[in-house]
């Protein structure tokens, strides 16, 4: 009697010590599964989720607080991933939503640009370069066409051209052709 | 004799070349106008040097290489550059891109030219005359050459010079070897010098005996340097489609298969088509750059004839040459199986342009409307990569990319053997070509998502150390105040002391005042 109740403590013991080992060996610092989700959203930074960023909003899907079509730079191909990745249906954006709009880059009209600094401060992936009273310029490789450095220009300098499609950037186009069955079965009916 | 190998799969279409190898290569006439497009290569374009009204010489560099893959650009005749300009070019898109406009004054005035003996050079510095040189792979992909000969530590044992030309229609390379024979090979030389490999195999399709005799006797003609310890030989292989593949010729000539993801460098092997080493001797033993090469023009046309001609030189003027025949509806460049339609007709020829094809509905009757896949798998019996060319069909239409990819999409060289035997005419290659652009533009905006994310990271703790440093500093401040103020307050009177302590009050208001002002304007 008394042997057993030693062996199950022992066991219990033992047990007790490798989970607890387990749970400071393995701990994992931050949310994975926030992580995930902000692994597969655009990074433009925008806040057009009405999340201060990507991350946050990675934060909130997390979460269960936000809805996965929140993000307009992510397309209706970001919903479907994030649906994938969290197992729940496709939701199309809703209403108060902006729509995705192609990929642009913000341009500064460098003679009407006076040099105020706004900018640079609302960029979130620094791509803005100049100084006080200096003229500024963006990093066109790095601007993520996020629009969070239009509405601060009190100039109103900043353009948002479409990138569009070059020879360096063209992709081939999904074949479009009719198959003949479908072609005949139109002209019986 | 040389046992032979075989890899998988393979077509034999009609290989209509006889049309255009009954004449010699002639040599096009200077054209009234170039156009030279400063990105001909694999890789990054070449930066303009030259600007419009400058008058520059034959051979004289308009196009510094810019990046690591990437390849000079020049004036292939003297003249005066009128503009340099976006301008339709010789791409499936249709879209225009970057050209210098060149308009000849006949003189053909030469640059400087130096020859360089390449044994007093190490690989290195031939490399750099290559680049320079404007020297890119003209098989067709223009892969610049200096980076196919900047091996590692890998040993080279076999060099392989391609001269299988598979496609149908083409016989550029097939003239080249016939009429320039020896320089073909010592330009070999020369790209075995700088592997350092152990033998020079010259793959040829047993299609071209005038070639492979030539060859032949340009080695034996060559005498000892060639054959010291060093054997360069002439390899005939049996004509098949896509012989030419370089995996493929790998394959049939040495046995060895080039593994998914790898290349032919990790196996052993280079190769270099034979224009490519013609042009490689032409830099190093003539100090000329590439301007020209050797041209198919062929199919509806009254004399199919290959042309030597300038780069930049205007299809349009190439077509007159060989009298296009009136039912022409469009050009094709490249061969039937893996050319494309041109966009336009006054587009200019460039360093991989091997051929021009005049089509006609009688040449290439329109295909029937295609009907759906009924998995008869006759596409798996002639893939030469070994892939399930019906499956990634389906995943191309379906767009599951993931799974195309895991298929082995990339190792499938769009060489149209599926399409051709395909008995539902489904346009196959159109849809892996489709498949691979996608998964090529995902992968980049991937990467530019992840540069986004560390430069987002960056810039929050950069604002957040700002911050902390913004409040240290005022801290400190704030504590020098309260002990210069605890020295000064004893030797004072009451009232005098009453007096400081409400002026402190109010720095503190305003203080506090301005704290959250700078958190305001944070936020």
């Amino acid at each position: 009697m008394l042997s057993a109740l030693l062996v199950m403590a022992a066991i219990a013991t033992v047990l007790g010590a490798v989970l607890g080992f387990a749970a400071i060996k393995f701990h994992s610092e931050g949310n994975p599964l926030a992580e995930k989700i902000d692994a597969v959203l655009p990074q433009t930074q925008c806040g057009q989720c009405s999340y201060p960023g990507c991350k946050p909003y990675a934060a909130a899907i997390a979460a269960g607080e936000a809805d996965i079509n929140r993000c307009p730079p992510g397309g209706e191909e970001g919903i479907q991933k994030l649906a994938d990745l969290l197992g729940v249906e496709f939701k199309p954006f809703g209403s108060d939503t902006a729509a995705p709009k192609p990929k642009s880059v913000a341009l500064i009209d460098e003679s009407t640009c006076i040099g105020c600094t706004l900018c640079i401060q609302a960029c979130p992936v620094d791509a803005i370069v100049g100084a006080a009273k200096q003229m500024h310029t963006v990093i066109a490789a790095e601007c993520t066409g996020c629009e969070l450095c239009v509405a601060p220009c009190p100039v109103d300098c900043i353009s948002m051209p479409v990138i569009g499609e070059k020879i360096g950037n063209w992709k081939w186009k999904y074949p479009l052709h009719a198959f003949a069955v479908a072609e005949t079965a139109e002209a019986t009916r | 004799m040389r046992k032979l190998h075989h890899f998988h799969g393979g077509v034999h279409p009609p290989s209509n070349k006889a049309q255009s190898t009954r004449t010699a290569i002639a040599h096009a006439p200077l054209p009234s106008r170039l156009a030279v497009p400063l990105h001909q290569h694999a890789g990054e374009a070449a930066k303009p040097i030259v600007q419009a009204g400058d008058r520059v010489l034959k051979g004289q560099l308009i196009g510094m290489p810019d990046g690591f893959v990437s390849s000079a650009v020049h004036a292939p005749t003297s003249g005066t550059i009128s503009a340099i300009d976006m301008q339709l070019i010789a791409h499936p898109s249709g879209l225009p891109n970057l050209c210098a406009t060149l308009i000849p004054d006949g003189r053909e005035e030469w640059i400087a030219r130096r020859s360089v003996d390449y044994r007093e050079h190490s690989s290195a510095e031939l490399q750099h005359l290559l680049r320079m040189a404007g020297v890119v792979g003209l098989g067709g992909a223009g892969f610049p050459s200096d980076i196919k000969l900047r091996i590692g530590k890998q040993k080279i044992t076999t060099l392989i010079l391609n001269g299988a030309e598979c496609e149908p229609y083409i016989s550029c390379d097939d003239m080249l070897m016939r009429e320039r024979a020896v320089e073909i090979v010592q330009g070999a030389e020369i790209l075995r010098y700088m592997l350092d490999a152990d033998e020079v195999l010259i793959g040829v399709e047993d299609n071209k005996p005038e070639a492979i005799a030539a060859l032949q006797q340009a080695i034996t003609a060559g005498g000892s340097a060639l054959q010291q310890n060093k054997r360069h030989e002439v390899v005939t292989i049996p004509t098949i489609y896509p012989g030419g593949g370089a995996k493929q010729l790998i394959r049939v000539i040495t046995g060895l298969e080039v593994p998914s993801g790898k290349l032919p460098t990790d196996v052993g092997v280079q190769c270099f088509n034979v224009a490519t080493a013609y042009t490689v001797y032409r830099a190093l033993a003539h100090g000329e750059p590439l301007l020209s090469r050797v041209i198919t023009i062929t199919g509806n046309v009254r004399n199919a004839q290959n042309y030597e001609a300038l780069i930049g030189t205007p299809i349009t003027e190439l077509a007159a040459l060989a009298g296009t025949l009136p039912d022409t509806s469009g050009y094709i460049m490249g061969g039937p199986m893996m050319g494309f339609p041109l966009p336009a007709l006054d587009v200019p020829m460039v360093k991989a342009t091997n051929c021009i094809i005049a089509a006609s509905e009688k040449l290439f009757p329109p295909p029937p409307l295609p009907m759906p896949c009924i998995r008869c798998t006759r596409c798996v019996d002639v893939c030469p990569a070994d892939l399930q060319p019906q499956d990634l069909y389906w995943f191309a239409q379906s767009r599951e990319f993931g799974r195309a990819q895991k298929f082995s999409l990339f190792d499938c060289i769009e060489c149209g053997a599926c399409s051709y035997v395909c008995p539902s005419h489904i346009p196959l290659v159109q849809y892996y070509r489709f498949a691979k652009s996608e998964i090529r533009a995902r992968e980049h905006d991937k990467q530019l998502a992840d540069q986004a994310r560390v430069r987002h990271e960056f810039h929050e703790q950069r604002i957040e150390r700002e911050k902390r440093e913004k409040a240290e500093k005022l801290a400190a401040r704030e504590k020098a105040a309260q002990t210069a103020k605890l020295a000064g307050t004893q030797s004072l009177t009451p009232q005098q002391q009453a007096a400081q302590t409400e002026l402190e009050a109010g720095r503190a208001h305003i203080i506090e005042l301005a704290k959250s002002e700078v958190e305001h304007v944070k936020e």
